[in-house]
Formats: structure tokens, C-alpha cells, sequence
């Protein structure tokens, strides 16, 4: 059974039709994630499979219950971690975090919780002293103290220096390695790329692909960038056929190519070329 | 449900942690009625009561007590609520597995903890130094703990209700405060109650401050001031009735209104 099941889910707010129709599901143990420009309905998807928002229709199953009308014990095996939250300022890390874990019936420790998010040497310090990234690591380790079997991440890593983020990003392995479900939202694709099984692409309300990040929009058939340089000059070739340009290439120059590389499109390139086909089919209707 | 009283009473411990460190809101909610005590102790002293040997000092610790628990109970909770709402705290404890009923059990507890300490507080401070006398009979302590208890209930769960009135956290003062502070004006707080005018009077006997004062005064002055009362009795079973009244008033409010997200947000 999947831990996640959505299907045709809409909601508005007012004339925004903030989810228009979106479908998917997350395997038991799969980390899916959601990308796509703000404003596209991620964050209302998200909140509406934790409960907090009720969808205007569509069909929803989180780990067996219709989120609207799940109870505690539900509950207790979730993870959440929100967007822009900016309380337990009077408490220390500790403190929060030995709190929460009195909600959940099988708790991790809270020392090691603290220590995986590299909040050991803040331990005893006011949640409303830490820095934007260590408050966001507070967050995480209040969403992953409970041992959630389904962890949903809201783009849990801004304000993250590049070593947080790559520490943070083994945590979160080693909770899929426990065998957690794991919805990300996030903005940054090399996140996405190293941690999802799957992304999804939202724009407008809508799933517009969804495929493994290396699948994501045929990347790995797509017309790839063989470059080179030959005669002191720069060479640059768009081609769907790249072993066979670089076979010519290499009898042409008899041996080694010059500064020779061949580019598949990047996470990125792919993302951005989605976003930027919806955009223009939106403009064109 | 006792898995939520256990829960419960942890909350209590984290509100309290939250309450005390949180200077300035602390000081507004308990200091306040000392700094009134030492004010009116001031200024009145030792002036008495026409017609009778009770001080001004006496009189009107039984206001500041009452005020007390308007003070901690529904203005630091009208006030507190809607910024919890605001920061993610509500949010943030909806996603988690704690019942509800946890969240109102450690409001409430952490409520009659910052009253206790308050109470205290204050009626040393009157002892020691404006010459206070402690309530003279076991019925009067009887009187003000159930009173206190009583008053605290009905005004916590007014307070609860209340918090959904406030559009935001940062002006949740403004239309708290002044509420409070009419009720302190029309319910015998800051002036003699009988020499206010009829309609005041009347105003007054509809909310609980008006009641809780007048108990308190039962509690904090001798027999002989009865006469002063404007039924010329204590009517302390018109008072239990009214703060009964007002718990059931305010349960039911906070049931129908509370919410956990701030008004016209999208969840």
C-alpha cells in the first residue's frame, strides 16, 4: 500500500486555484520530492495531506486515513517540519526537544536527535538565540523526534551553509535507510537530485512531470551538449547522438579530443525548460 | 484522558518556563497588581473608610487580588493566545500527537501557578508594609480559595474565547487591555463600589470582577463593612451562581470559538 495516495485534489482560495487537479503517490519508504515556483500549490499540497488545510475535492490517503478525519495515534506517526515557524523562543534546545518527545509513544533519544542535526554544542542555549540555520535544525529535530514513519520536509534546509546542508542531507538518509517515507519540498535541485527517489514538478497547480531525477523530462535522452576545441577556437555541438559525434571527433583528430566534454542537462536546465514550457502554454491560453 | 493529563502537566512546566522568562510579558501580568497596591497604599495610606477604623489599604487589596486573576487568567491569555497563534506555537503542537485538551489543561495550570505566586506576593507586600490584615476566620480562607478558583476558571476560559478577537498578535493588547481596564473602573477596583453611580453598578453585576472584588472584600474586611455593600450583605451565593455561570458562559465560548490558525489564513 502506498503511504501517500492523492488523486485529482483541487483547492481554492478565493478565485486562486492554488491545487487544480493534482495527483500522485509515495511508495512506503520513498522519498519523493516537490519542486517548483512559489505560489504553486507545494505548501497547499503539503498541508492539506498533514490535515491542516481540508481539500475542496479530490481523494486523499495519508498511511491509510483521510487526513481530515485521522486521530492521534495517526498522528503519532508523522513528522512534520513547517515553513516560516518561529516559536519556543523561551526554551532552550534541550528543553524543546525532551518536550516533544513526551508526545510520541516511541520517541528517539533526544540527545542523539540533537546531536544529528549538529546542535550538541547549542543544547543549552534559548531557541530564540540560534542562528536562522540552527533554528531550522531545532525544526528538524522536533519533525524527526517522534520516529516518524512518513516525514514531511517544507523546504527544510534554508539558511543552511553548504556543510549543514550536506550534514543535514545524511540525516535524512539515514532516517530512509530506517525505512521512512519522505515528501521535500524544496527550491534547491541538487537537494532534490540527492535525496528523492522521484520529484514531482508543480507549476500552476498542476503536476506538469514527475519521473527520477535523472529521468525527470528525458533528460537522459535529450540532446546533449558535445564540446571541444579545435584550431585555438571553441567548439560547442547540440546533438541526440553524442557518442557518435565524439567517435568522429576522435578519428578526425586521430587520438585525443582537445578540452573534449559532453553534457547531459543538468537537474536544473531540465527544471527550468519545464517550468518555462508551462509558463508559455499558460500565456498562450 | 488521563494520557492527556500527563501531557498536561508537562505543558504546565513548559508554559511556566515560557511565562517567567518572557520578562516583559511576566512583569505586565504580575506586577501590575503590586505596583496598583503600593500606588493606592501610597497615596491612600492610612486614610480610613468614612465611618468606620478600615483603611483604603484594606479596602482595595481586595480589588488588586481580584485583578489578579483577570490580570494572569484572561489578559495574559487573550493577550499570549493570539501570538501563539502568529509564531507556529498552535501550528506547530496541531502536527504533533498532543490532545488538545493538553494544551488547555497547561494554560490553566500555568495559569493558577502565576496566580499562587502572585497572590502571595502581593499580600506580603501589603502586610509588611501597609499594614494589611490577613483574612480573620477559616470561612474567609475557605472563601478565598474558592473564589480565587472559581474566578480563575471562568476568566481562563474567557480568556481562551477572547484571543480569537484580536486580528494579530501585535495588537492584541490594544483591545484587551481596555476591557480589562473598564471592568476594573465599574467593578470597585480603583474607587469605592457604592459610590459609583447606579448604572455603573448595574453594568458591573454582569461581569465576574465585579463579583470576585466584592467576595475578596468579604474575605479581606471585618463584619461591620457589610453594611457598606450595596445589598447591605456579602451575597456570596449570588456570587458563586454569577462565577458559575460565567465558567459554563465561557466553556462554551471557548469550545464554539477558539481556533488554532489566525483569522483568514488559508488553513
Amino acid at each position: 500500500m502506498a503511504a501517500i495516495a492523492v488523486a485529482s485534489l483541487t483547492k481554492s482560495f478565493g478565485e486562486v486555484h492554488a491545487v487544480n487537479g493534482v495527483s500522485f503517490e509515495v511508495a512506503q519508504g520513498e522519498c519523493l520530492s516537490l519542486l517548483g515556483p512559489n505560489g504553486a500549490g507545494k505548501t497547499t499540497t503539503t498541508e492539506i495531506l498533514e490535515g491542516y488545510t481540508k481539500p475542496d475535492s479530490g481523494h486523499v490517503e495519508v498511511l491509510g486515513h483521510d487526513p481530515q478525519h485521522a486521530d492521534l495515534a495517526w498522528r503519532a506517526r508523522l513528522g512534520i517540519v513547517l515553513q516560516s515557524v518561529r516559536d519556543l523562543g523561551d526554551l532552550t534546545v534541550i528543553e524543546a526537544v525532551r518536550h516533544f518527545a513526551q508526545y510520541y509513544p516511541n520517541p528517539k533519544d533526544p540527545e542523539a536527535v540533537i546531536a544529528a542535526v549538529g546542535l550538541t554544542h547549542k543544547a543549552g542555549s534559548r531557541n530564540d538565540q540560534l542562528s536562522g540555520g540552527q533554528r531550522r535544525r531545532l525544526d528538524v529535530a522536533l519533525g524527526v523526534i517522534g520516529n516518524p514513519e512518513l516525514l514531511f520536509l517544507d523546504e527544510p534546509t534554508t539558511g543552511f551553509d553548504p556543510e549543514a546542508r550536506r550534514e543535514f542531507w545524511d540525516l535524512i538518509e539515514s532516517l530512509k535507510a530506517d525505512g521512512a517515507t519522505i515528501l521535500l519540498t524544496t527550491h534547491y535541485l541538487d537537494e532534490a537530485e540527492r535525496l528523492a527517489d522521484r520529484v514531482a514538478v508543480i507549476a500552476r497547480g498542476r503536476i506538469i512531470a514527475c519521473d527520477a531525477p535523472h529521468l525527470l523530462g528525458n533528460r537522459n535522452t535529450g540532446l546533449a551538449v558535445v564540446s571541444w576545441t579545435e584550431g585555438g577556437i571553441a567548439h560547442q555541438e547540440q546533438t541526440a547522438q553524442p557518442t557518435l559525434l565524439t567517435q568522429e571527433l576522435a578519428h578526425r583528430f586521430n587520438g585525443e579530443v582537445p578540452d573534449l566534454s559532453i553534457k547531459r542537462p543538468s537537474l536544473e536546465d531540465t527544471y527550468l525548460a519545464l517550468i518555462d514550457g508551462d509558463e508559455l502554454r499558460g500565456d498562450a491560453r | 484522558m488521563s494520557h492527556a493529563i500527563r501531557l498536561g502537566s508537562k505543558r504546565v512546566g513548559v508554559e511556566l518556563k515560557q511565562f517567567f522568562r518572557d520578562r516583559e510579558s511576566a512583569m505586565f501580568n504580575f506586577a501590575l497588581p503590586m505596583l496598583l497596591l503600593v500606588i493606592f497604599g501610597s497615596v491612600f495610606g492610612g486614610q480610613s473608610l468614612e465611618g468606620t477604623d478600615i483603611t483604603f489599604a484594606q479596602y482595595f487589596v481586595a480589588g488588586m487580588i481580584a485583578s489578579g486573576i483577570l490580570y494572569t487568567s484572561f489578559q495574559n491569555l487573550a493577550i499570549s493566545i493570539p501570538l501563539e497563534r502568529e509564531d507556529g506555537t498552535l501550528k506547530r503542537l496541531r502536527g504533533t500527537p498532543m490532545p488538545k485538551a493538553s494544551y488547555f489543561i497547561g494554560k490553566i495550570g500555568m495559569v493558577f501557578v502565576a496566580y499562587v505566586a502572585q497572590v502571595t506576593i502581593l499580600i506580603a507586600v501589603g502586610v509588611a508594609f501597609y499594614g494589611i490584615d490577613l483574612p480573620s476566620t477559616p470561612n474567609r480562607w475557605l472563601t478565598f480559595v474558592w473564589v480565587s478558583v472559581l474566578g480563575l476558571i471562568a476568566c481562563t476560559l474567557l480568556g481562551i474565547a477572547y484571543s480569537v478577537v484580536p486580528k494579530s498578535g501585535r495588537g492584541a493588547s490594544a483591545v484587551v487591555t481596555p476591557v480589562v481596564l473598564i471592568l476594573q473602573f465599574t467593578s470597585g477596583v480603583f474607587f469605592v463600589f457604592n459610590q459609583l453611580p447606579q448604572w455603573m453598578q448595574t453594568f458591573a453585576s454582569l461581569f465576574p470582577l465585579k463579583w470576585l472584588t466584592q467576595a475578596m472584600r468579604y474575605v479581606f474586611l471585618p463584619d461591620q463593612a457589610q453594611a457598606a455593600e450595596v445589598a447591605g450583605e456579602w451575597e456570596l451565593g449570588m456570587c458563586a451562581l454569577v462565577l458559575v455561570i460565567w465558567v459554563i458562559l465561557g466553556a462554551i465560548l471557548a469550545l464554539v470559538f477558539f481556533r488554532w490558525t489566525p483569522r483568514g489564513s488559508k488553513s
